[in-house]
């Protein structure tokens, strides 16, 4: 197990980030995929953008936008309603069977 | 640059079987050598495999199995769209001078790999393809207001086109009503709007112009293409009504090609989901913004085969590998002229949309008779 799916399980949301560039790495990686430079971890906001959502079986999933761009599909709970481009909260976030799992929750 | 055409094609019946990758491929070998005059093992330059399978070494074994002795023999893999990725590199064999001709197969089992992309962590837990399909329809019917009825037209007109196609997995007629009601899989996804995994080979003879007329008198010329990667991960699709890497590659082969979408009698469109070919239709300049849907219904209701005449991914099935290279046949056989009751009549110049993993990436070829 890497440190993201590592910290991940400990609900941390970690990335890898340029101090070169200055931005977050996504997907994670051990270089810069622009300058080629090292990356080093860094904890991501967990405040998030609303990108587009759907539901099945009554769960919603969602796109979610972090800072620098940095999307990830996840989880949307105790949402009565959704707006696209409403902030969320990222709950929680795990690693379970190979996949990481990311609980967002809409900030009113 | 030599001229680079299409010489001959095979194809198997795609459906769920137990037979084994290297079988499935022998069967496509085969199909195209009974189909092709004056074609000998020993024409063949270049044996390119197009498959997400696991077993190693297959351009090599098919070679042996086929009785070919070629000068490289070596696999293509890019998830849906390996086929035409193997069509791209014949063309270059070819085109560059290094082979005369290539033979490229395509293959795929049911149950291969390449359904879902492992490495893409951005996709959380949400891995399978429904998801990605259901953030495409999300997005396009809240800015467009397209309906679940319209997406329905898709697979309608698909399973219609697919009846005349021997080849294909479904040959079955559904109604609009059927597919509205097929077990619901998202809230704005069903069953029938999806295309089915299933197993099928598809195999294509690429030649060059000083040889191509020993293996048939009516060749199909490549004359545009157009290749697009954006990322591997689906999330860094910015714009969900559209597809990027479609938009991009299309331009590419009409400047190659000389063409717009204007001069294309006739089109196979990836249409892994109902959602996908009215978002491709757009893409590509055949709808504009906002009337894909349309455009299907039109299509639909005039019982039009313009688009996806042998069925699409929808109606024939969809064997990863060997998809594109099956797209191709379809365009090779309606450009000669011999795809029976699925032909578009006059069709001269016609184009193959075929993508992989969220139309992260794309190729885009325009051949001509
Ligand atoms: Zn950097």
């Amino acid at each position: 197990m890497n440190k993201f799916e590592q910290e991940l399980k400990n609900n941390n949301f970690v990335c890898t980030f340029c101090t070169h560039c200055n931005k977050l790495v996504w997907p994670i990686s051990d270089f810069c995929n622009q300058c080629f430079g090292m990356a080093i971890w860094k904890k991501v906001n967990r405040t998030a953008k609303l990108i587009e959502f759907s539901r099945k079986d009554g769960e919603i999933f969602c796109i979610s936008e972090f800072e620098d761009g940095l999307r990830i599909m996840g989880n949307i709970i105790n949402a009565p309603n959704l707006q696209i481009g409403q902030s969320l909260n990222l709950v929680k976030c795990d690693y379970e069977n190979g996949h990481a799992v990311f609980i967002l929750e809409p900030i009113y | 640059m030599r001229k680079v055409g299409i010489a001959a094609s095979g194809l198997t019946e795609f459906s769920k079987n137990d037979l084994p990758i290297d079988t499935l491929m022998l069967s496509a070998v085969k199909s195209l050598f009974d189909e092709s005059q004056n074609l000998s093992q020993k024409d063949i330059d270049v044996v390119i495999t197009s498959t997400n399978d696991n077993n190693k070494y297959l351009a090599n074994i098919i070679s042996e199995l086929s009785g070919i002795s070629p000068k490289s023999a070596h696999a293509i893999e890019s998830l849906c769209n390996s086929g035409t990725s193997g069509i791209v590199s014949a063309y270059s064999y070819v085109a560059s001078g290094l082979a005369d001709s290539v033979l490229v197969i395509g293959a795929e089992k049911s149950n291969n790999p390449g359904l879902v992309l492992e490495w893409d962590k951005s996709r959380g837990q949400y891995t399978h393809p429904i998801y990605w399909s259901s953030m495409f329809t999300n997005a396009h019917m809240r800015k467009y207001g397209t309906t679940l009825e319209d997406i329905a037209y898709v697979s309608a007109k698909n399973h219609r086109n697919a009846i005349n196609n021997p080849y294909a997995f479904f040959k079955k007629e559904f109604t609009i009503d059927e597919i509205m009601k097929s077990k619901p899989l998202t809230e704005n996804l069903r069953l029938y709007d999806c295309s089915m995994p299933c197993d099928g080979a598809a195999a294509v003879l690429v030649s060059a112009e000083n040889t191509i007329k020993k293996f048939t008198d009516s060749p199909v010329w490549i004359s545009g293409i157009g290749q697009k990667s954006i990322s591997a991960g689906f999330t860094k699709n910015e714009e969900l009504t559209s597809m990027s890497s479609v938009i991009q590659s299309a331009s590419s082969a009409c400047q190659m090609a000389k063409k717009t979408i204007s001069d294309i009698d006739v089109a196979e469109l990836h249409d892994a989901f109902g959602i996908c070919e009215i978002i491709e239709l757009e893409d590509l300049g055949f709808a504009p913004k906002g009337k894909g849907s349309t455009y299907v219904k039109n299509l639909y209701d005039t019982d039009d085969k313009k688009i996806n005449p042998r069925g699409g991914l929808i109606g024939s099935g969809h064997p990863l590998g060997a998809t594109g290279i099956a797209q191709t046949i379809e365009i090779f056989q309606q450009l000669q002229g011999k795809a029976n009751k699925r032909q578009v009549e006059g069709a001269k110049t016609g184009l193959v949309q075929n993508m992989s993993a969220a139309a992260t990436s794309s190729t885009v070829l325009i051949l001509e008779s």
